[in-house]
């Protein structure tokens, strides 16, 4: 057994050590929403928050986050309004969709570490996340009106 | 792809009630036969586009696949617009593989699928009639029910309003009394000034679903009992099973089966990872057939041996043969494009259940038919018993228009009596596609005494994508999507001949974003600079003088170098190139700047794009869908190459098939002609003019010509 708290909820969970969290995450808990892209940490669509840091669940093993709080798309805000979820809604940033949940949760742990990222910063923190739509501008332009709506007291 | 484009059709439209809770309209295709008609009654639910219920919710049925390209507004916004519906009160729902969603191309095609750019244009008039007449039959219902002239009522956000007393009666509250009428045939259609959806910028629909986790990609489907399968197939194309020991496979815990199937060998598990570690743990041996000894070298001389024969003529003006051999000078160029994977983000998967009297299948899908198709033949059930359910896609860009990935899903579900989702890896997906065809392209041209292009020859060698899919279209020797973008040249050039020749190689090649366009944009468009620059012209004046008879290429070129201000210089360090091109009844063009660090290191600054799809329906999707073709075409251009050694793909991750990132992102502008008529799409165009662009701005930044892709930096080194 390997327990993990995930979006606040423990689990203990009987699955092999090696499961990668992805795995985890989608095939024994139900939760969809974090993304196989690669399954060799090179394209990001998989990250999800271990302790609040941006992690690629695809390479990482069930047994290294045993009693380890893990965050993830669906847990990010119960309704939608974290202030990037909001952005993104705003800046209509999603084309196909299928690699958002993973640049979301990046630019969230940007943003817990610094409330207000250069462009720089951006590039840096997301050009581990391929988007093959072709949403960049989009994903950046979102951080930074996330970023400003947070300095200004929050998403409204 | 473009005949999908250009049918005309009669519509005709009936209604059917459903279970007394509402209306539904549906809007069937003559051009399907009577045949279709008929056998469409059979299916459940079918045909429909839109369903009104009592309590006002209008539900529109999609029958395109969403893929990004934001079909799960606008079709429902051409829908609304007619209807006067009260847009809060929309719901999406994809519409079910069925016949009578399909679009007749020819005799014994009828096709379900999400491609050529077509998805606004070709459901423009069937769902404008489908809200028109539900619209007409909502308005003489209360014109009865208030015993007044119809001609009095008109419809209204939702209601329809007696407009001397301002009476108003829901839709909600006229539906069940409409459903026993008779569809008007004709109904009449609103004038482009009354529109108040088309052309306004409307949220898309499936944004909130796409930042919260909640939306559902095929990958993302459950079903209770559903099983998980890995495939392994042969890494030689044409490869077959040998033998192959399971014994270890089986031993891994979650594995329930392994089985041989068309495609190579299925492991069957609990859940993803035990099938990939069983995966792992199966031994194959393969016949790796004829191919094994496959390359790409091989394949690209091949191809070149076959450009000096001549081809299939399919275009010819005035005399280029003659008017050559009077030429002074000639001018000779060859262009190569490596074949190109998709790369979807999604890796592509399939959900099927197979029972003794039916099969579900939920397909991440771009053709409903094929996946019906495919599934009724492997199980030798009527078509009818075969329901296709359309998830979210992720990505499609032409690789889900394939069904090899449906073919095994079915095919495993059959051999093992459960419900089986097939999971590709990112390997199977980058070594297992349908690939953009390499090609090999011949130019000769000549200049007349002013330097303007006297004679233009062109020879395109490579593989056809529809003798494979659908051999039918192939006709006289002559893939149509090979010569696209070449045989339409628009540039008035007194001599022209434009051939083609189809040589199909072991690699099977497959429709990719903006197909054969992609190709001979870069081709074509460079070789017009090239003698642009032997004739000592300007390359957009060049342009614009060779387009007078191609006014919208022309408008659309203006409209990019106006707002790039191509006139002026720029700082030291940073060049242009332009492009134009038309595909799918969009013009785009291009005017990139960039600078070369080091004499290697591109970095493309600003791109500007102007373009003319026509009438728009949602702009923000205009501009997004630009935007994503920008960086698809930059990707290409700059970085995509599938290379064959011993009969295999090389490349099999984002490490060897890199794909732009965000910190290699340009400025984008987007700029749409205003007022445009007609309709065209929107999903491919922008791809095409990004190779010349950025070639023909790299010979003013260097003095060297791009004439293969991807541009490396060793191309530009060696000047």
């Amino acid at each position: 057994m390997i327990s993990v708290t995930v979006n606040g909820k423990s689990y203990d969970l009987d699955v092999a050590s090696d499961t990668p969290l992805l795995w985890v995450l989608r095939d024994s808990l139900g939760l969809t929403g974090t993304k196989f892209g690669c399954g060799v940490a090179l394209c990001g669509s998989c990250t999800v928050h271990v302790n609040g840091k941006a992690t690629r669940s695809c390479v990482t093993p069930i047994s290294a986050v045993a009693g380890q709080s893990i965050t993830t798309i669906e847990g990010l805000s119960s309704d939608s309004t974290h202030p990037l979820q909001v952005a993104w809604t705003k800046e209509e940033v999603p084309q196909c969709g299928y690699c958002q949940s993973g640049q979301i949760m990046a630019a969230a742990a940007l943003l817990s570490q610094k409330p207000k990222p250069t462009r720089q910063e951006i590039d840096r923190a997301l050009s581990g996340n391929i988007c093959r739509c072709g949403t960049y501008l989009r994903v950046r332009r979102a951080i930074e009106v996330a970023a400003a709506m947070t300095q200004n007291g929050g998403a409204q | 792809m473009s005949q999908i484009l250009n049918l005309s059709r009669r519509d005709f439209i009936r209604t059917s009630a459903l279970g007394g809770s509402g209306l539904i309209l549906g809007v069937y295709l003559p051009s399907l036969n009577t045949r279709s008609i008929l056998a469409a009654t059979a299916y459940a639910l079918p045909n429909a586009f839109l369903k009104i219920s009592s309590d006002g919710l209008i539900t529109c049925m999609v029958h395109k696949s969403e893929m990004g390209q934001g079909i799960m507004t606008s079709l429902p916004m051409i829908l609304a617009e007619e209807l006067e519906a009260n847009w809060s009160k929309i719901r999406v729902e994809f519409a079910s593989g069925n016949p009578a969603y399909e679009t007749r191309l020819g005799p014994g095609i009828g096709w379900q699928l999400t491609g050529g750019s077509n998805s606004v244009r070709g459901s423009w008039t069937m769902l404008r009639k489908a809200g028109a007449a539900a619209r007409q039959m909502l308005v003489e219902v209360a014109a009865q029910t208030w015993g007044v002239s119809a001609t009095d009522c008109r419809a209204e956000q939702g209601s329809v309003v007696h407009s001397p007393t301002s009476r108003r009666l829901s839709y909600g509250e006229l539906v069940e009394k409409a459903s026993s009428m008779e569809a008007p045939q004709d109904p009449v259609l609103k004038s482009r000034n009354e529109f108040r959806f088309i052309g306004k910028k409307i949220a898309r629909l499936d944004t909130p679903s796409k930042v919260n986790g909640a939306a559902i990609f095929g990958i993302d489907v459950k079903i209770p009992g559903l099983l998980t399968a890995r495939v392994l197939r042969s890494p030689v194309f044409g490869g077959k099973v040998r033998r192959y020991n399971d014994a270890a496979a089986r031993q891994v815990k979650g594995v329930s089966h392994v089985l041989q199937i068309e495609s190579g060998v299925a492991v069957v598990a609990e859940n993803f990872w035990a099938a990939s570690q069983g995966l792992k743990a199966l031994e194959v041996e393969w016949d790796e057939g004829e191919n094994a000894a496959l390359n790409s070298a091989a394949i690209f001389k091949a191809f070149q041996e076959a450009s000096q024969k001549p081809g299939v003529t399919v275009r010819n003006e005035g005399n280029a043969k003659e008017a050559l051999a009077q030429a002074k000078k000639l001018f000779e160029a060859v262009y190569e494009v490596p074949f190109l994977a998709h790369a979807t983000m999604e890796p592509m998967n399939c959900t099927a259940h197979v029972r003794a009297d039916g099969c579900e299948v939920w397909a991440p899908t771009q053709f409903q038919t094929g996946v019906r198709q495919t599934a009724a033949k492997i199980t030798g059930l009527p078509d009818g018993a075969i329901n296709v359910h359309t998830t979210l896609l992720g990505g499609g860009f032409g690789r889900r228009a394939e069904i090899d990935f449906v073919a095994e899903a079915v095919e495993i579900s059959k051999a093992v009596s459960a419900p089986v989702k097939v999971v590709w890896s990112r390997e199977d997906d980058m070594q297992h596609d349908f690939y953009r065809p390499a090609n090999y392209q011949r130019f000769t041209g000549a200049l007349d005494e002013n330097g303007l292009p006297r004679v233009w020859m062109h020879h395109v060698v490579g593989p056809s994508i529809m003798s494979r899919f659908a051999p039918q279209m192939v006709q006289g020797g002559v893939d149509p999507t090979s010569v696209e973008g070449a045989s339409d040249l628009p540039y008035s050039v007194p001599h022209l001949q434009v051939e083609y020749t189809l040589h199909n190689t072991p690699v099977p090649p497959g429709f990719w974003r903006s197909v054969g366009n992609s190709i001979n944009a870069f081709t074509t468009e460079c070789f017009l600079d090239e003698l642009a620059a032997a004739g000592g012209k300007d390359p957009y004046e060049l342009r614009r003088q060779l387009l007078d008879k191609a006014p919208r290429h022309k408008a659309t070129l203006e409209l990019a170098a106006t707002k790039a201000a191509w006139d002026k210089p720029l700082p030291p360090g940073r060049f242009r190139g332009i492009a134009v091109h038309e595909s799918y009844g969009s013009y785009v063009a291009a005017v990139v700047e960039l600078s070369v660090e080091k004499r290697e290191r591109i970095r493309v600054h600003r791109v500007v794009c102007a373009i003319d799809c026509g009438m728009v329906v949602n702009p923000d999707t205009v501009t997004a869908q630009v935007e994503s073709g920008v960086v698809y075409g930059m990707t290409a251009t700059l970085k995509g190459e599938i290379t064959i050694e011993e009969g295999r793909i090389q490349q099999k991750n984002f490490n060897d098939y890199p794909l732009l990132r965000m910190d290699e992102m340009p400025a984008i502008e987007v700029y749409t002609v205003p007022d445009a008529e007609g309709l065209g799409g929107v999903g491919e165009p922008a791809v095409p003019p990004m190779a010349p662009a950025i070639a023909n701005a790299l010979f003013f930044a260097t003095g060297k010509r791009i004439r293969k892709l991807p541009i490396r930096p060793e191309d530009l080194r060696k000047a």
